[in-house]
């Protein structure tokens, strides 16, 4: 494992992606297609391909190369075939919704591929260069795909919003990185660990500061409380399919750079930055449930619901141990399954003129389509928490890490608010099996292959929610190395 | 004779401006992404002088790439500001609220 030496074979994922995503921008351009058939065919083997190969490494020992700034593991193989698996979903569930807008371009394939590259190269970065580019790559093509759809007014801002507080974001990330670097003289995770106790001795100060800066930054791209302000504006504002783009792939990127940089680059400062994950976690499973009951709009508590989530999320990393890591692993694999479900069932509702969006769209599913309100039951009964499905084990896991590191009070919090925020999932639930139609939701007859998904999907989540065992030992044992 | 400090000084000096910048600032949106590469300048200045006092210069390289990704992030910025700006016919930043809840 010579740090110095330039090691291909751990890049062949991200080189077939970027090989692929140019020869699809080609084929997007001088090839006559209609409806994209051929530029959506061309990106979901594209993404099979990465996805097969990123599996093969699932079990390799870690391999460091480029000068220590990449890594390839266990971790970030697994990162990866799930976010290209994750991908090719969404590209799945969001085309009839696109071509009924009339925004079905290849533009939003491409900048898909792009970020999903960023997304590649941040799970795999072990240097904080390579941190920095990977989440930027992530972020531009983000920013771009959610004001694809330019004629609207909505998305617009949503992507100016969206902008603005992601580059303010990696400027906090950046300039704590900028002190890391002053105290440490490395940019590099590994060595910055080995640094770190001694860079305390010397700059207590500048080293606590760019710790906190750190965190800020990493808060602001989970939309952890109180940096959660530009989720559910984006959330809402973006077309339903760039939502549910930047609500599942880029969560388990973020989970990769998170890792990195608190549990491999700062573990020895766990003590230090435990006590401000614990305040975002907490305040995020308070205000994220609490505010969800209000809102009228799917996408928004959906969006209030995600930041809840993250403090769930969180409640494993701030525990600090293997068990903690992999329980948060796993819960942000279990909600990226929920919200495709979830953010996909609202694509099914809707047609052209119609967004389906809104609580009172759901009034009345199960007398037009029983089949449907019972998968939305399922995501519904997860996302809440309800045994048996996968949402129960997940938050049992990061409840019993948080118990074991002595943090009872935050357990016993997170239970109170998954009580709380249960309310809003029923009430959906309510509303679809109890209340009379309002509107009639026709879903329609189109989209034969992206319904077949979705039932999967949910069935998925009921599936790993009666058998959690395999997918959790994955996680512990990549945790592990 | 100056030190580091004083360096850090001004990029801490220069990283408060484009925060104020930026939260301060109910104008205009191009004030706002001014704002941005202003705080991505004050981390330019963090890493040079880091990198000159401790002799390395990886510091100096990471600045390199930090103005080309601040020069695509503008272009994007700009880009999104001129569709915004003609939906809305405005780009003042206390009218962009027509997402609340």
């Amino acid at each position: 494992m010579d740090a110095l030496s330039v090691d291909f074979s751990i890049l062949i994922p991200e080189i077939v992606l970027l090989t692929m995503a140019c020869v699809v921008l080609f084929v997007d351009l001088y090839v006559p297609q209609r409806n994209k058939a051929m530029t959506q065919g061309l990106t979901l083997v594209t993404l099979a391909l990465c996805a097969l190969f990123a599996a093969q490494g699932i079990g390799d020992t870690p391999r460091i190369s480029f000068n220590g700034s990449f890594i390839s593991d266990g971790l970030s193989n697994l990162l990866k075939t799930l976010i290209f698996l994750t991908a090719m979903v969404v590209f799945v569930y969001s085309r009839r919704y696109l071509a009924d807008r009339e925004v079905l371009k290849g533009e939003f394939y491409l900048l898909g591929l792009f970020s999903l590259l960023g997304m590649s190269i941040l799970v795999s970065a072990y240097s904080m260069v390579t941190v920095y580019l990977g989440l930027e790559l992530l972020s531009l093509a983000l920013y771009a795909m959610v004001a694809l759809h330019r004629d609207e007014l909505a998305p617009t801002e949503a992507a100016m919003k969206y902008f603005i507080l992601g580059a303010l974001a990696s400027g906090m990330l950046l300039y704590g990185m900028s002190l890391l670097y002053g105290v440490t003289g490395t940019l590099q995770i590994d060595i910055l660990a080995q640094r770190a106790s001694t860079a305390m001795e010397q700059d207590a100060l500048l080293f606590l500061v760019g710790v906190v800066f750190l965190v800020v930054g990493v808060a602001f791209k989970f939309g952890a409380v109180p940096f959660h302000m530009w989720v559910p504006d984006v959330y809402h504002g973006a077309p339903t399919a760039m939502t549910l783009f930047i609500s599942t792939a880029p969560k388990l990127a973020a989970f990769g750079m998170l890792y990195r940089l608190f549990a491999e680059g700062l573990i020895t400062f766990h003590g230090e930055w435990q006590q401000y994950l614990i305040i975002l976690a907490a305040l995020s499973l308070v205000v994220g449930n609490v505010v969800a009951i209000a809102q009228r709009n799917l996408k928004r508590m959906f969006a209030y619901s995600a930041i809840a989530h993250v403090g769930y999320l969180f409640l494993g990393i701030v525990a600090g141990t293997e068990a903690g890591f992999a329980s948060s692993l796993f819960y942000v694999i279990a909600y990226v399954i929920m919200g495709l479900g979830g953010f996909g069932m609202i694509l099914l509702l809707s047609r052209k003129g119609f967004e389906g969006d809104r609580l009172e769209d759901l009034k009345g599913l199960n007398d037009t389509h029983p089949w449907y309100a019972l998968m939305m039951l399922i995501l519904m009964a997860s996302m809440a928490g309800v045994p048996p499905t996968l949402g129960f084990y997940a938050k049992l896991a990061v409840i019993q890490a948080v118990v074991d590191s002595g943090q009872v009070w935050l357990a016993v919090l997170a239970v109170i608010f998954s009580v709380i925020g249960a309310f809003y999932y029923l009430r959906a639930i309510w509303y679809m099996y109890f209340d009379e139609p309002q509107v009639k939701v026709g879903i329609t007859e189109a989209g034969g292959v992206a319904k077949a998904l979705l039932s999967a999907n949910s069935l998925l989540v009921l599936m790993l929610g009666i058998v959690p065992g395999g997918l959790l030992a994955l996680c512990f044992q990549v945790i592990a190395g | 004779m100056l030190t580091l400090s004083h360096f850090l000084i001004l990029g801490a000096i220069l990283f408060c401006i484009s925060i104020a910048g930026i939260f301060l600032n109910r104008k205009n949106i191009i004030i706002l992404l001014m704002a941005i590469e202003l705080m991505l300048l004050a981390v330019n200045m963090n890493f040079i002088a880091f990198s000159h006092f401790l002799g390395d210069v990886q510091g100096q390289i990471f600045v390199f790439f930090i103005l080309t990704v601040a020069a695509a992030e503008a272009s994007i910025g700009l880009a999104i500001l001129v569709v915004l700006f003609r939906n809305k016919r405005t780009i003042n930043v206390a009218d962009i609220d027509s997402l609340k809840g």
